[in-house]
This record gives C-alpha cells, sequence and structure tokens, in this order.
C-alpha cells in the first residue's frame, strides 16, 4: 500500500520536474531570439526543413479534404434542397476546425518527428555537448531557429491547407455537381466573417504551431540518448502533440465560438 | 546556383504562398471584401413581430442592399420589436420619410431582411427617424391556421 503511495509520488514528482524542464527550455529558446536576429540565416533554412518541406502534403490533404467535404456535403444538403449552402459549408468547417486542426496533425507527425528525431539523436552522438564545449549555446543556436520556424511555418501552412480545402471543394461541387457558382462563393462571403471566422483559425494554428514544436524540441532534447530513447522520444511527440491540438482545440472552440 | 540561394528562393516562394492564401481567405472567402465599412446612420422601424430576423440581416430597396441591421431590441411601454438599421451615409436625405418597411424572407426557407418601400413625402428618413408603417413577418404557422379557419369557413 505504502509502495503504491511512494510510486505515485514518484510519478507525479517526475511529471513536474519535465513539465519544469519544459519551461526553462522555452524561456531559454525565447532568448536566443536575439542569437536569430544576429543571424537570419539560421531561421532560414530551418524554415525550409519544417516548413517548405511539408507543402506537399499540407497541399495534398487540403485539396482533398475540401473535395470530400464537398461531395459529403452536396449530399447531405441536396437531400433538402440547401445545395446553395454548400459553399458555406465547406468553407465554415475548414477555416474554423479543419485547416488549423489537421494542418498541426500533419505537422506534429511530418516535421514534429522529424525535429525529435534529429535533436535526440545530436544529443546521443553528443553534438550538443560539443557545441556546448566551445562555449557555443546549443539551445540558443540549435534550438531556438527550430521553434521558430515551426511557429512561423504552421500559420501559413494552415491558411495554405483553407485555401486549398475551398478550391476543392469549389471543383467538386462547381464542376461535378453543378453547384451554381454565384451562389457557391456568395453565400460563403455572406456567412464567412472575417473577424469571428478568420482571424480566430489563425489564432488557433498560432497555438498550436506553438505547442506542437514545443513537444517536438522538448522530446528531442530531453529523450535518454540511445537509439531506443530516441525511437520511444518520436512516438512521444506524436502523440503528445496530436492529444494537445485536440485538447486545445476543444477549449479554443469553447472560448472563441460560444 | 548554389544551395543556399536555392533554399532562399524556396523559403520565399513559402512565405509568399502563405500570405497569398491568408489575403484570398480575407477577401474571397469572408465578408471582407464585400462588406460595407464605412459610416452609417440609425433609422428605427417598430415591428409587431419580427419572426427570425437576426441582427446583420441586410435592409434593402428595390432588391439593392443600402445597409444592415445594427440591433433589435423589445420595447415593454408598446408591446413591440424596435429594429434599429444601420443605412449607408451616401442615402442619407435620399429616403422618403414616409417609406413602407417589411420583413421579407429570401426564397421559401431562406434568412428574412428588411426591405424598404420609398414613399411619396418631400421629408427624408435622417439619424434617428423613425419608419411609420411597417409590416410583420410573415410567420408560417399563422398563415397555415389562417388557411385552415377559412377552410372551415367555407365548408359550413
Amino acid at each position: 500500500m505504502i509502495g503504491f503511495f511512494a510510486k505515485l509520488g514518484g510519478w507525479g514528482l517526475q511529471a513536474l520536474t519535465r513539465l519544469g524542464r519544459a519551461h526553462l527550455l522555452l524561456l531559454s529558446m525565447m532568448r536566443g531570439l536575439l542569437e536569430i536576429l544576429r543571424r537570419p540565416r539560421l531561421l532560414l533554412d530551418q524554415v525550409f526543413s519544417v516548413g517548405v518541406l511539408t507543402i506537399l502534403i499540407i497541399a495534398v490533404a487540403g485539396l482533398f479534404v475540401g473535395m470530400v467535404l464537398g461531395l459529403q456535403g452536396f449530399y447531405i444538403l441536396s437531400r433538402f434542397g440547401g445545395e446553395t449552402a454548400l459553399g458555406l459549408m465547406v468553407a465554415a468547417s475548414l477555416v474554423r476546425e479543419l485547416g488549423p486542426v489537421l494542418t498541426a496533425l500533419l505537422f506534429a507527425g511530418r516535421a514534429g518527428s522529424a525535429l525529435t528525431a534529429e535533436i535526440g539523436l545530436m544529443k546521443a552522438t553528443e553534438q550538443l555537448s560539443g557545441l556546448e564545449m566551445m562555449a557555443v549555446n546549443p539551445e540558443h543556436r540549435v534550438l531556438a531557429p527550430r521553434f521558430f520556424a515551426g511557429f512561423l511555418s504552421v500559420p501559413l501552412l494552415a491558411a495554405l491547407f483553407s485555401m486549398l480545402g475551398v478550391m476543392g471543394g469549389w471543383m467538386v461541387g462547381g464542376g461535378m455537381l453543378s453547384v451554381d457558382q454565384g451562389a457557391f462563393w456568395n453565400g460563403m462571403q455572406n456567412g464567412i466573417d472575417f473577424r469571428e471566422d478568420i482571424i480566430n483559425g489563425v489564432i488557433k494554428s498560432v497555438v498550436f504551431g506553438f505547442v506542437c514544436t514545443w513537444i517536438a524540441i522538448f522530446q528531442g532534447y530531453d529523450c535518454v540518448p540511445t537509439s531506443e530513447g530516441v525511437s520511444r522520444a518520436t512516438t512521444r511527440t506524436v502523440v503528445h502533440s496530436s492529444l494537445a491540438v485536440l485538447g486545445l482545440d476543444f477549449v479554443l472552440t469553447a472560448l472563441m465560438f460560444s | 546556383m548554389n544551395k543556399k540561394t536555392v533554399i532562399e528562393i524556396w523559403v520565399g516562394v513559402f512565405m509568399a504562398l502563405g500570405l497569398v492564401a491568408l489575403f484570398f481567405l480575407a477577401m474571397q472567402v469572408s465578408n471582407l471584401g464585400t462588406a460595407y465599412t464605412g459610416e452609417t446612420f440609425d433609422v428605427n422601424a417598430r415591428f409587431d413581430n419580427i419572426g427570425g430576423l437576426k441582427v446583420k440581416a441586410p435592409v434593402t430597396i428595390a432588391g439593392v442592399e443600402v445597409g444592415r441591421v445594427t440591433g433589435i431590441r423589445y420595447d415593454a411601454e408598446d408591446f413591440r420589436a424596435v429594429v434599429v438599421m444601420g443605412i449607408q451615409e451616401q442615402y442619407l436625405e435620399r429616403i422618403p420619410e414616409d417609406s413602407f418597411a417589411k420583413i421579407l424572407t429570401a426564397g421559401l426557407l431562406g434568412e428574412q431582411y428588411v426591405g424598404l418601400d420609398p414613399g411619396g413625402s418631400e421629408d427624408t428618413l435622417a439619424e434617428g427617424s423613425e419608419i411609420a408603417v411597417t409590416q410583420s413577418a410573415l410567420v408560417l404557422e399563422e398563415v397555415v391556421g389562417q388557411f385552415i379557419f377559412g377552410k372551415a369557413k367555407e365548408g359550413t
């Protein structure tokens, strides 16, 4: 019985110290912003590997999600003669929910896991301690550019996802299913408010980008420096990021749209 | 071209694509491209029943949007609904004072909006003026009720 409580306490303390380390890392990365301003090249390289290389999967996913929304929405709306609301349905679901959330999930799988593996391997091969030996702060030099690159990329990727999704819905609705073009775009413009829908969607994606990259970098930096440890950290990154995104999405939606 | 410039170009393309997407969402998908953001003046109208009229519903003359509903409240003094309409400033002193306001429905199941029928008066609507003649929204249950009542009368 006492053993059980000891275990529980130990687990709780461990979780708390991990949380503390994660926040210290975040603080240190924020201070690394100065170093990035001095060497923008560091950020540029990371935006390439984190953002640009993720464009393809985001573009394809966005297009197909939009097309499926168009098909399914048309099926349901046409049952009671509301096909003209297809544009509004596709755009509202993309801009408010699917754009930010699916982008963040794909980002965690495509870029977050890569970040964790890269940093974990750097740690395992003692490259990070090597930098420290040369009096270079690895948190500023290696981690901070990756963090800000992810933070910057996710909102742009989410906007791209939503735009291509709307295009996909329009291709299916306007092209294949002959929904009236004017009604499609007009219904969308009347129903979607810039402040209420678009800006809130962007805020969501900023939060998701922040959380996903933070988790990915912390898991890589905090991993056990063995091949097994890196593999576990990568798994944890994807699982924790996805859960955090879905949980936060509920909280943000409840705060914003209620 | 060396590798560094290629990376720079790609990052530039990525940034541009993201900003274009945001611009597209703002102008083409949302109401930012079409919404009227200029000055408006307020005109009130009292209705017996506003049906499903909502704030932000369009106000039209001859089918053209001239403003939007900016507020709806209930006046406990005379048991009617007061609808405040923000009319675009370009129509200030252009709409006759004895205009007729009615609540209409776009399509069979569409959104409700306010339609103004211009009257013949020389005086015009200005900030704070009130439209005297109004027609309530058509409530489906009442229409059906009247129809059944009329049929029953015919039968006897």
